[in-house]
C-alpha cells in the first residue's frame, strides 16, 4: 500500500464519561473511494467529526488522526482552519440546513475560495460560477445569487459539494450526502460524487447506513457497530460474502432483486447504548452464532485475508 | 412590497384605535372626573355645570364618536384640571423622559447584548454562570425596590447622588441606571439563548467544517441569525421609550410623562391620559412595524415578493 493520505489511530470519542467510539484505526489511500457503514449512532459520523475537530467542546478525542503524516488531531486552530476545507473538506446529511439562511449561496462558496486560495471579488465570482457549472448546478450565474431556501434539497447538496470542491481537498467526507433526497436525486448526487473523484483524483469516504450506495460509490468498505470497526474489506470480496455476523445480517436484511417474495430478515434487538455495553462482544445479545467465549471479553480485529479483518471469534476460525 | 406596507399600516391604525377605544371606556366607567376634580361637597348645580361644560352629560356612544372626529382632525382634547391642550402638556414632558429612556436603552444594548454573546461562547464557564446570576437578579427585582436599593446605598448612605428630582444631571443617574439594569438583564438572557440556538445549527458546523477561523464563524454566520429574534425584544425596548419609566419617573420624582400618567388618571384627567395612550400606543406600534420591516432585511427567508 502506498502511504496513507489519512491514517485514523486509536482514534475514541467520549461524551460525558460514555465512550461512542473506541479505538478506530483507519487508513485512506491517495484516491481511495471508502464506505462506512452502521446503523445509526454506531459512530461512524462521530468518528470523522472527532477527527476534524467538529464536535462540541464537551467531546473528549483521543488517539491520533496524521494528514500526510503530520497529526492533526487537537492541532492549533489555524493548523486546523487550513486542514478543514483545504485539504479535508466535508459534506452533510441535510443540506438545507447545513447552509447559513441569511447569506447568498455565492458568498457562502466565495468564502471558501478566500479562505484557502485567496481568491476575492470578481475572480472567486467567476471560480465560483465555475464550481456551480463543474457540480450541474443549471442557470449557475443566477444560482449564486440565490440564497439556500430559494433551491430543493439536491440543489443545495450540490451547492456544498460545490463548497467543499472550492479548496481543492485531497479527500471529501461525506456524512449520508444523500439521505434526506429523492430516491432519483440521490442517485444523481452519488453519480456527481464518483464523476468529480474520477476527475479529480480526490479520496472519498462516504458515510451511509445504505449498503447500495456505498456499493455503488466505494473501493473498500468498513462497518462498524457500537462504535468499533467490525469488519473492513475490498468491496468486491465484501460485497461477495460479509463474515460478521452482523454484516452478513445487514446484508440479509436487503430484499433480493429476484428469486421468489420471502419475508426479509431482521436482525432482532437493538444497538446498545454506549454507555451500557455489554462486556465482551457488542453484537453477542443480537447475535445468533454466539456463545459462552463471545461474552467474556471484546474480540480483536483480525485478518480472515489480505485485507479483509474482522472482528469475530466464531467467524474468525 | 407597497401592498404590505399598506396593510401593515391599516393594522397598526386599527391597533392604536383599539387601545384609545379601551382607555376610552374604562376610563368613564371608572370614576366621574367632576367630582374628582371638583371637591366632593361642591353644589350639585356646579357638578352639573361641570359635566356639561366637559360633555360628560352626554350619552358614553355619542362621547365617542365626538371624541374620535376630533381626533381626526388633529384635536386631542384638553386637559381638564388646567384648560390646556392636553398634547402641549404631554409634549412638554417628553423630553424629560427620553433624557431618561434614551440612555437607558443604551445602556441596555452596550450592557445586555455583549454579555449575552460572551456567555454564549463560553457555556457553562464561571463568566457565562456569573452573567446568569445576574441577568436573574437584574430582572427578578422589581424596579422599584432596585430604584429605592439604590437610593439608599448611593444618596442615603454614601450621598454621592440625590434621591430625586431634575435639577441637574446628577439627578438622572439612578433613574438611568434603575431603568437599565432590567432590560439588559432580560436582553443577555435573550440574546444569550439565541446565540445558543444558533450555535447548535448545522450551518455553524459547515462553517467551520469548511475552514472559516472560529472569530469569523460568530460573527459571519452565527451573529447575523442571532438577531433575528434579538431583533423583536429590542423593538419592544424602542416602543416602550415613553411609556416604559412610569415606576422609576414615581420613585425619583422625575416630571416625565409617566408621572404625568399617574397623576392624570389619579384625576381621571380624561383628555390627558388618552393623549398619553395614543402616544404610547402609537410608538409601540410604530416599533413594532420597523421590527418587521427589519425582519425583511436579516433574513432572507421572510422577504416578501422581491427576490426570484
Amino acid at each position: 500500500m502506498t502511504a496513507p493520505l489519512l491514517r485514523l489511530a486509536g482514534l475514541s470519542v467520549a461524551f460525558d464519561g460514555a465512550t461512542v467510539v473506541h479505538g478506530i484505526d483507519l487508513a485512506i489511500a491517495p484516491g481511495e473511494a471508502l464506505g462506512m457503514v452502521g446503523e445509526s449512532g454506531c459512530g461512524k459520523s462521530v468518528t470523522w467529526l472527532g477527527a476534524l475537530g467538529l464536535l462540541p467542546d464537551k467531546a473528549r478525542v483521543a488517539g491520533s488522526v496524521r494528514l500526510a503524516g503530520a497529526e492533526i488531531l487537537h492541532a492549533a486552530p489555524a493548523t486546523l482552519d487550513r486542514v478543514r476545507g483545504g485539504r479535508v473538506a466535508m459534506i452533510f446529511q441535510d443540506p438545507a440546513s447545513a447552509l447559513n439562511p441569511v447569506h447568498r449561496l455565492g458568498r457562502q462558496v466565495q468564502e471558501a475560495l478566500r479562505l484557502h486560495r485567496g481568491l476575492a471579488g470578481a475572480a472567486a465570482r467567476a471560480e465560483a460560477k465555475r464550481l456551480f457549472d463543474l457540480v450541474g448546478i443549471p442557470d449557475a450565474a443566477r444560482r449564486l445569487d440565490a440564497f439556500p431556501h430559494e433551491l430543493s434539497g439536491g440543489q443545495n447538496q450540490r451547492v456544498m459539494i460545490a463548497m467543499a470542491l472550492a479548496g481543492q481537498p485531497e479527500l471529501l467526507v461525506a456524512d449520508e450526502p444523500t439521505t434526506a433526497l429523492d430516491v432519483t436525486i440521490q442517485a444523481q448526487i452519488l453519480d456527481l460524487l464518483q464523476a468529480l473523484r474520477r476527475e479529480l483524483g480526490m479520496a472519498l469516504v462516504l458515510i451511509s447506513h445504505d449498503l447500495g450506495v456505498v456499493a455503488e460509490v466505494c473501493d473498500r468498505v468498513v462497518v462498524m457497530y457500537a462504535g468499533r470497526i467490525v469488519e473492513q474489506a475490498a468491496a468486491a470480496r465484501f460485497f461477495a460474502g460479509p463474515r460478521h455476523p452482523y454484516a452478513a445480517g445487514l446484508m440479509a436484511a436487503l430484499p433480493p432483486l429476484d428469486g421468489p417474495r420471502a419475508p426479509l430478515l431482521a436482525i432482532p434487538g437493538g444497538v446498545p447504548e454506549p454507555g451500557a455495553l455489554p462486556p465482551g462482544c457488542s453484537f453477542a445479545p443480537r447475535c445468533p452464532q454466539r456463545d459462552a467465549a463471545c461474552q467474556a471479553g471484546v474480540p480483536m480485529l483480525r485478518p480472515v485475508a489480505a485485507g479483509h479483518d474482522i472482528r469475530c471469534l466464531r467467524s474468525a476460525a | 412590497m407597497l401592498r404590505f406596507l399598506v396593510l401593515r399600516l391599516a393594522r397598526a391604525l386599527l391597533t392604536i384605535a383599539l387601545v384609545v377605544s379601551f382607555a376610552f371606556v374604562v376610563l368613564r366607567l371608572s370614576g366621574d372626573p367632576a367630582l374628582l376634580i371638583m371637591s366632593v361637597d361642591a353644589p350639585p348645580e356646579a357638578v352639573a355645570a361641570f359635566r356639561r361644560a366637559w360633555g360628560l352629560d352626554e350619552p358614553l356612544w355619542r362621547q365617542y364618536l365626538s371624541y374620535f372626529g376630533a381626533i381626526a382632525s388633529g384635536d386631542l382634547g384638553r386637559s381638564m384640571r388646567d384648560g390646556r391642550d392636553a398634547i402641549v402638556l404631554v409634549g412638554e414632558r417628553i423630553p424629560a423622559t427620553l433624557a431618561l429612556t434614551v440612555p437607558a436603552l443604551l445602556i441596555k444594548l452596550g450592557l445586555g447584548i455583549p454579555a449575552g454573546i460572551h456567555a454564549a461562547l463560553h457555556r457553562n464557564s464561571w463568566s457565562d454562570r456569573l452573567v446568569m446570576l445576574l441577568a436573574v437578579a437584574g430582572f427578578t427585582v422589581p424596579s422599584f425596590v432596585l430604584g429605592l436599593l439604590l437610593v439608599l446605598v448611593f444618596a442615603v448612605q454614601l450621598g454621592w447622588l440625590p434621591s430625586g428630582g431634575q435639577d441637574s444631571w446628577r439627578h438622572a443617574v439612578l433613574p438611568i441606571i434603575t431603568l437599565g439594569v432590567g432590560g439588559a438583564a432580560v436582553l443577555a438572557r435573550f440574546t444569550r439563548s439565541a446565540m445558543l440556538e444558533v450555535l447548535g445549527q448545522s450551518y455553524i458546523r459547515t462553517a467551520s467544517a469548511k475552514g472559516v477561523p472560529w472569530a469569523q464563524v460568530v460573527r459571519n454566520h452565527a451573529l447575523p441569525n442571532a438577531a433575528i429574534p434579538t431583533v423583536t425584544i429590542i423593538g419592544f425596548m424602542v416602543g416602550s421609550l415613553i411609556a416604559g419609566a412610569v415606576v422609576v419617573e414615581s420613585v425619583f420624582s422625575w416630571p416625565g410623562v409617566g408621572r404625568l400618567l399617574v397623576v392624570a388618571v389619579a384625576n381621571r384627567d380624561l383628555a390627558v391620559v388618552q393623549c398619553i395612550l395614543l402616544l404610547v400606543a402609537a410608538t409601540m406600534v410604530s416599533a413594532n412595524l420597523v421590527v418587521d420591516l427589519l425582519y425583511g432585511a436579516l433574513d432572507p427567508r421572510l422577504r416578501r415578493g422581491g427576490s426570484r
